[in-house]
């Protein structure tokens, strides 16, 4: 038996897990789509990289990047957590408020199984696809490359563990949304073209233009997919990658406390609804 | 737990509630400023409950029923007043206090939707941290009593509402709650499993001592079980004592069906009685028992009529209810 | 539509966030100014064309979109048999999505542009050839969209193949397909003709159809292409509901 003050949280992690790890028919679905949008982007990228002006990242940390923001889409906090926007609607929600936990750290424990569950699921095939079957056939220079030094991959581990961490919190902070708003549609439309571009989906925030490099940096979207991919691929390297790392746990911290502040009130709100 | 399980002292709550007044002019300046008006939920409510009485919860809706029962639970805070469960103040020490009791809310599930029963029960036992052994043997004791062995390796969507209601009560009960809040635990239920419902919380009363506040719109589950029943309207306690007084003070009435072998008579003079009905063979006869003894009514009905059968009835009780509230000018 | 403000609104969301997409392409020419020797103007229009066509696709088979879903598993085709209109037909107007309208806004304005960039000659044949390009494109589309409504009369499950050719197909197309490699070139022109509808025939609009190795004239006519592509879906369809008919689902 875990110890009692985890126990709940780590039992409906679990729990969560356990049932996100099924759905492999939405995941093989995903794999081909992830694998032509990569195919795609790396084929454009690569034009574009081919031209006399300089690029600030290379065509390998490019490649790298793009291969690793596909596998690891589904890190990214797309929408609020299905299943509680059904309890708000069905009014199952009431029934938070009597389970005797930490209604954030509960909801958290949720986020944090599905941001493991599905990017595993969705990842595994797809690193081995351009990690080793494509370097297999000789196109290793399309694939995905190792990282780039024992350096980078122990800094990549660590932040991949901040990015769960922190798109977590993004998540649970979407889902304490949904409660305040009483309908998913709206927070999922919102979130959605923010995080693709601010983290660094649609286009590496190196190749976005010089002027905007300094906000792209501090604002919290970047540590859930720029970081940790260029740090895999040496671009981002030494104090500035441990300076991100602690970007990403800022970020964490903040989503947290906001989350936790917004759902007392979310709850509340709830409350007065029906006599 | 203290000698009073429950104690309910003055208890008020007032909603902000914001004015949506209708038309676009209206709706387009209720969103520059909002106009609220103060809703008077419950307004001085006080009764107290003993360790192991069942409690009926009886009131047409918006009384103030709900809201007196998740205030109870600790979910929601009272404007004024004071609330003690088991010697805890339930919305300042929500995790101690929720941790302690049960609840059923009739219409809504806690149970996970796509997991089976079982899983469901599983997850409850890690949120509560019951020790193993004591679920073990909590869950095969509820299990065996509700009849779940079927259903445990079913997910909770597929389950029929009689189902999922008796998952639910033993949800519920995993956790071995000094305390139980059912509200409308029968509603949409079929005959047979309103009965096992009944049933289960009349052993569970009984025999376990666990106290029980029930809420409730079916009068049937009020006779069933609850010995103590407390009325309330538009926020105000209108009644507090068991059906049996309720019924004298809100329908002092019985009823005497009388069959005949033929046609009934046309023509009934009956000191004490009034003729309420006509049937093909049977007239029914209202008196009130206070003035007029059914062994009398009964003798004087003999003496002057050839009569074949007879038997007495008790208004039903959604009648006494109906009556209660029109006493009371409580929209039923 | 019930709601006008909310259609408004939404229209509005699916404006911004299929915005969002041009934000990498323009982020990029900033960067690296052009691409292959094309300029952002003329990706401009590749990108106009084909998300124009998409949309309108789009706006007008979104009952084929559903079908699986809507139609074969809940039963309700059966009534849709009933009456006396082709299947098709009533299919086509099921309904019009405020995302899409935000699409086509979104798709016209980045095609506009885009022309406004570029120094093409104005001629009558240009415009028709856009024209023609757009349409054949909004069949070929529809086409891809009536398949995979098809495959729902034989399995239960939706194939999410089709949301990878028309999504994926709209987004390999932005940019003229002599960016990518041979193989997947020849694909997205021999198999999903999606080359027919958007690279060949803008490529002659700009006055570059000597990157394709073909004559202007040829590359004009190619959207044709994509109208034959729907009559084949369109006969596959036929013959799905044949099918559908006589077995009784």
């Amino acid at each position: 038996m875990i110890a009692g003050v985890v126990r709940p949280y780590h039992a409906v992690f679990r729990a969560r897990f356990q049932l996100l790890l099924q759905y492999r028919a939405a995941a093989l679905a995903g794999f081909g789509t992830q694998c032509w949008w990569g195919a795609i982007k790396v084929m454009i990228f690569a034009a574009f990289l081919a031209g006399p002006v300089a690029s600030p990242m290379t065509l390998r940390q490019t490649i790298d990047y793009i291969w690793l923001g596909q596998a690891f889409l589904m890190l990214l906090p797309w929408s609020a957590d299905a299943e509680l926007a059904r309890m708000v609607r069905s009014g199952d929600i009431a029934y938070e408020r009597l389970r005797p936990v930490d209604g954030y750290a509960y909801w958290y424990a949720r986020a944090v199984a599905r941001r493991t569950a599905t990017p595993l699921l969705r990842a595994t095939p797809m690193v081995l696809l351009t990690g080793v079957v494509l370097p297999s056939l000789g196109l290793g220079k399309w694939g995905l490359g190792p990282p780039a030094g024992v350096e980078a991959a122990l800094l990549f581990v660590a932040s991949m563990a901040l990015v769960v961490a922190l798109s977590s919190a993004f998540s649970t902070l979407l889902d304490v949304l949904v409660v305040i708003t009483l309908s998913e549609r709206g927070v999922n439309i919102l979130v959605a073209p923010l995080a693709i571009v601010f983290s660094g989906s649609l286009i590496p925030l190196p190749l976005l233009p010089d002027w905007l490099q300094p906000f792209m940096q501090y604002q919290p979207f970047a540590g859930l997919i720029d970081f940790p991919f260029r740090i895999y691929g040496g671009h981002l390297i030494g104090w500035s990658a441990v300076a991100a790392l602690g970007r990403q746990g800022v970020w964490t911290l903040i989503l947290v406390v906001l989350g936790r502040a917004i759902m007392r009130r979310a709850m509340a709100r709830l409350e007065t609804q029906g006599g | 737990m203290t000698e009073a399980a429950i104690v309910v002292d003055r208890l008020t709550k007032t909603f902000r509630v914001a004015q949506r007044r209708s038309g676009a002019w209206n709706a387009l300046a209720g969103l520059v400023r909002r106009h609220y008006r103060d809703v008077r939920a419950i307004d001085d409510i006080s009764f107290r409950l003993a360790e192991g009485e069942l409690l009926g919860f009886v009131g047409p809706n918006g009384a103030g029923k709900s809201t007196t029962i998740k205030i109870l639970c600790g979910i929601l805070e009272p404007t004024a007043g004071q609330c003690i469960v088991g010697g805890v103040v339930p919305w300042r020490e929500r995790v101690r206090h929720v941790a302690r009791i049960g609840a059923v809310f009739g219409q809504r599930t806690q149970l996970w939707w796509d997991l089976p029963v079982i899983e469901s029960f599983e997850l409850l036992r890690d949120i509560y941290r019951v020790p193993p052994a004591r679920y073990r043997q909590r869950s095969d004791e509820l299990i065996a009593r509700l009849d779940l062995g079927r259903l445990l390796g079913t997910p909770v969507r597929q389950l029929s509402l009689g189902q999922r209601m008796r998952c639910e009560i033993a949800a519920s009960l995993l956790h071995e709650p000094r305390v139980l809040f059912l509200d409308e635990p029968t509603i949409g239920l079929d005959a047979v499993a309103k009965l096992a419902v009944r049933d289960f919380v009349k052993t569970l009363n009984r025999d376990h001592g666990v106290t029980v506040i029930l809420t409730t719109h079916d009068m049937h589950d009020i006779e069933a079980l609850a010995e103590r029943v407390i009325v309330i309207g538009k926020g105000v306690i209108l009644a507090d004592g068991s059906l049996a007084s309720l019924r004298r003070g809100a329908l002092a009435e019985r009823r005497l069906w009388v069959h005949f072998a033929g046609e009934p008579p046309t023509a009934i003079e009956l000191p004490g009685a009034v003729v309420r009905q006509r049937q093909a063979r049977s007239i029914e006869l209202a008196f009130d028992p206070r003035t007029t003894s059914a062994h009398q009514l009964i003798a004087s009905v003999a003496s002057t009529f050839e009569v074949e059968d007879v038997h007495l009835e008790e208004p039903p009780i959604e009648e006494v209810i109906a009556r209660f509230y029109a006493q009371h000018e409580v929209d039923g | 539509m019930q709601y006008p403000a909310s259609f408004l609104l939404t229209s509005a969301g699916a404006f911004a966030a299929t915005g969002v997409d041009f934000i990498a392409t323009w982020a990029l020419f900033l960067r690296f100014r052009q691409v292959a020797g094309w300029r952002i103007g003329e990706v401009a229009v590749f990108y106009g064309v084909i998300g124009a066509s998409f949309a309108l696709a789009d706006a007008l088979t979104r009952g084929f979109d559903v079908f699986g879903e809507q139609f074969v598993k809940t039963g309700d085709f059966d009534r849709v048999l009933v009456r006396p209109r082709s299947t098709v037909l009533q299919l086509l107007g099921y309904e019009l999505r405020a995302t899409r309208v935000g699409r086509l806004a979104q798709a016209l304005l980045v095609g506009y542009i885009g022309i406004r960039l570029t120094s093409i000659t104005w001629s009558w044949t240009a415009w028709a050839t856009l024209l023609f390009a757009v349409a054949g494109g909004m069949a070929l589309f529809s086409g891809i969209l009536v398949l995979q409504a098809t495959l729902a009369f034989w399995t239960v499950e939706s194939l999410e193949i089709g949301n990878a050719l028309t999504y994926g197909g709209v987004e390999a197309a932005q940019y003229p397909l002599d960016l990518y490699a041979r193989w997947f070139r020849n694909f997205l022109i021999f198999v999903v003709p999606l080359g027919c509808v958007s690279y060949f025939p803008v490529a002659a609009v700009l006055g570059k159809a000597d990157r394709t190795g073909l004559p202007a004239q040829l590359l004009e006519l190619t959207p044709t292409l994509g109208f034959l592509f729907l009559g084949f879906a369109l006969w596959v369809w036929r013959y799905g509901v044949r099918h559908y008919t006589s077995t009784g689902s």
